[in-house]
């Protein structure tokens, strides 16, 4: 049997796998979350021909793959896919479906797709992104999420297939939606999450913060947060945050200075090395409402990693005893990391 | 002493000054859309449920406290514009301050839009000699962005040409039928067509347009550069605020300082270091105005307060040692920006030297009222 694909052997990277029928929005999403492309500008998207391969190096390496529409892996006569190389190291297989369109044929498509892969993969999570909710009522969106997962619970009960790991996400590239659902997804991948969780858990507690979250900087993807109930206005402003800070960062702090401007800053009254006179290496921000309720306050954990907290009234005039508790924070989170990280990539950029 | 300056100079700053703007350009071309997003907090997809302008729509900006923008967003539909060119000729195209006209970067009829251009412009150029003119090439989003550059030149050129012509067109007239020529749009421009054909060497007006052209779009930044342009030369007394923002610059040590107006967050002036001129982002003005407005939405959101509101009154970033950075309620109509070298002492300093220097700007709250006077 020829081997149509090439595909690399990469061990240890989780996979996330994005198929569903052709202009479903699947290379939008990937293009959204993953380089940056901002919505609008997906409208010039052209089809997808070929299986699209994204690196991801973050805090845990990913690869995402963006599967053409018309390819069916599972019933396709031109070509047999070798099965193994696609879902042998899967972390998720992410079905997208547009939900502003007839969406008969992709529901029985994942059908498909779903007995297939429960024969041989059962421990694939398979992740149903309800997509292009924008637009739609909220009593609409609700509606169409019940009616799919009636239609794929019908199936797979008919074909005696009990518990399969299926969860629905109602998702749309306009709005804070699809970061919120793939944070769910990553994290079912991350081992040790619970260990993450209570350690922000612990940190809400000692600090009387309300929400803390552990962003992955360039996705905003939040991979960790704690037991408080989850709240997407609190995600919403925290991910925006983070925004505006990378945007500050990038604008004012990536470009070189001069060596005379470091020597005059170095010199009376200051005479100290740049190092010494600031307090943390890395990047600490906090912001205070008009109200002076609830500061928000983030802090770099590593290259990858950032986290956001919304604080109590308050608390902004106590910060130099948070940034204590913070500290112990950020290194535990860098140890808890410390085996994860990538390592080959300094090479590279 | 900059104090004592600062106040004597304060005192002749107490006239608020009035600006007509028109704002005119072929339907759906996305004037009430900018309009909106400058100055009444809109999001960009909001604009989606604005409709068609009817005649002409009034507002009054105040912008800083002691200026005055008398916005003229003139409905775009065929019909409303022969008649800004005809019976209300006068009233429409007189004490013009600035001439804001939009294209349509995606518009089908070019030709008509252009022609409809030159029209308006020797309006203008018969009433208004002195206006400014901004042209603004829109909704350059649709364009891909490789393209848009090449997309915009092509067409500053052709606007620029027929800016000409429509110069040439009033140039042309014989003086005496020049000013208010009644009997419509399409008259008077076949007056003036005959005009020019007779060629008549009679040209006593040197006419010299001041004229800006902008690639925008309400979903960049663009959009924030372009008005930024626009109000920078009406707002009064700059070369106060822009000697004292240097002198707050210098005493803090600061890399740069952006003085925001707090509601359009449009940059009102600016101050940067001599190494902070070395910074290679040359866009970064507009940036930080759509970076802070959109904020400002996302908070508003947050606290579920209306998003005219202020939303935020303190944000502050130290990037260890590449830069610090505040963005802090100035004066009631303003905020600012700082941009820092590193360092927690000079951080705090420089807070509280800015802090200080508030009382230098309160002229730009507009001048004394008394209570009584409506
Ligand atoms: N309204 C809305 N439109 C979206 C959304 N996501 C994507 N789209 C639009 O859907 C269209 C198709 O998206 P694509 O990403 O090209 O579709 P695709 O699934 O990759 O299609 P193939 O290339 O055939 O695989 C584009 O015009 C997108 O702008 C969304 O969240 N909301
Ligand atoms: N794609 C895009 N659409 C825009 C832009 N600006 C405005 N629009 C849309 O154009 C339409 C007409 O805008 P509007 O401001 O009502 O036009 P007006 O008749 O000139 O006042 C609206 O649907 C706007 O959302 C832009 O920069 N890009
Ligand atoms: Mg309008």
């Amino acid at each position: 049997v020829p081997d149509p694909i090439t595909i690399p052997q990469t061990k240890g990277k989780p996979r996330l796998l994005l198929m569903g029928q052709r202009r479903s929005g699947k290379s939008s999403i990937s293009g959204v979350v993953f380089q940056k492309v901002s919505p609008s500008e997906t409208l010039f998207l052209e089809s997808t021909a070929r299986i699209h391969k994204n690196n991801l190096s973050s805090f845990m390496e990913f690869q995402v793959w963006d599967f053409p529409g018309q390819i069916d892996v599972f019933d396709n006569p031109n070509f047999a896919f070798d099965m193994d190389a696609i879902f042998g190291e899967i972390g998720a297989l992410i079905w997208v479906i547009d939900a502003q369109d007839d969406y008969l044929e992709a529901v029985a498509r994942l059908n498909n797709t779903i007995l297939h892969l429960q024969r041989s993969y059962p421990h694939i999570n398979i992740e149903v992104f309800i997509h292009k909710v924008d637009g739609l009522s909220d009593d609409y969106k609700l509606d169409i999420q019940r009616d799919v997962t009636i239609r794929i619970q019908d199936e797979l009960s008919d074909q005696g297939v009990e518990n399969a790991p299926v969860s629905f996400h109602l998702t749309s590239i306009y709005n804070h939606s699809i970061f919120e659902a793939f944070s769910k997804v990553i994290q079912k991948l991350i081992p040790r999450l619970g260990q993450l969780e209570a350690m922000l858990t612990n940190l809400c507690r000692t600090c009387r913060f309300e929400k803390a979250y552990l962003f992955d900087v360039t996705t905003k993807i939040y991979i960790a947060t704690d037991s408080t109930p989850e709240d997407m206005a609190s995600y919403e402003i925290c991910s925006d945050y983070l925004d505006v800070i990378i945007d500050f960062t990038q604008v004012y702090g990536n470009w070189q200075r001069s060596p005379d401007w470091r020597k005059h800053l170095e010199q009376a009254p200051w005479m100290q090395p740049l190092e010494d006179q600031v307090a943390c290496e890395r990047a600490e921000s906090g912001m205070v409402l008009s109200d002076a309720q609830r500061p928000i306050m983030l802090r770099e954990v590593d290259r990858f990693l950032a986290l956001v907290a919304i604080m109590k009234e308050g608390s902004y005039e106590k910060m130099p005893q948070i940034n204590m508790n913070v500290d112990v924070v950020v290194k535990g989170l860098t140890e808890f990391f410390e085996i994860t990280k990538p390592k080959e990539t300094r090479t590279t950029t | 002493m900059a104090l004592a300056q600062a106040q004597a100079q304060a005192a002749q700053l107490k006239k608020v000054k009035k600006q007509k703007v028109l704002l005119m350009g072929k339907s759906g071309s996305g004037k009430s859309s900018m309009r909106s997003i400058i100055f009444s907090n809109y999001l960009a997809r909001d604009t989606r449920r604005l409709g068609a302008t009817i005649d002409i729509d009034l507002s009054h900006v105040k912008f800083l406290g002691n200026l005055t923008l008398n916005l003229w967003d003139c409905g775009g539909q065929e019909a409303f514009m022969e008649n800004y060119l005809s019976q209300q000729r006068a009233h429409v195209f007189s004490n013009v301050g600035v001439l804001i006209y939009v294209f349509d970067i995606e518009s089908r009829d070019v030709e008509r839009d252009l022609a409809t251009y030159v029209n308006i412009i020797s309006a203008l150029v018969q009433y208004s000699r002195e206006a400014k003119v901004f042209v603004l090439i829109h909704k350059m989003d649709l364009i891909q962005s490789l393209t848009r550059e090449e997309v915009f030149d092509r067409r500053v050129n052709i606007v620029r040409r027929k800016t000409a012509e429509a110069v040439a067109i009033v140039r042309k007239q014989k003086p005496e039928q020049s000013p208010g020529t009644p009997g419509g749009a399409a008259a008077a421009a076949a007056a003036a067509a005959a005009a020019l054909a007779a060629s008549s060497p009679s040209s006593i007006l040197d006419i010299d347009i001041d004229m800006q052209l902008f690639a925008t779009s309400i979903w960049d930044q663009s959009l924030y550069k372009a008005w930024a342009s626009i109000i920078h030369d009406l707002v009064p007394n700059l070369g106060v605020i822009e000697t004292q923002l240097a002198s707050v610059g210098v005493a803090i040590d600061a890399d740069e300082i952006l003085l925001f107006e707090r509601t359009s967050f449009l940059v009102v002036s600016k101050w940067t270091s001599r190494e902070g001129d070395n910074n290679p982002f040359g866009d970064r003005f507009e940036r930080m105005s759509s970076i802070l407005k959109s904020w400002k939405h996302t908070c508003s959101k947050f606290t579920g307060t209306p998003r005219n509101a202020e939303q935020f009154s303190d944000l502050e970033i130290k990037m260890g040692t590449k830069f610090s950075m505040f963005v802090t309620k100035f004066t009631t109509n303003t905020y600012i920006l700082v941009c820092m070298p590193p360092g927690e002492a000079r951080f705090n300093s420089a807070k509280l030297n800015v802090a200080a220097a508030r009382p230098w700007f309160r002229f730009l709250d507009g001048p004394v009222i008394a209570p009584s006077a409506g």
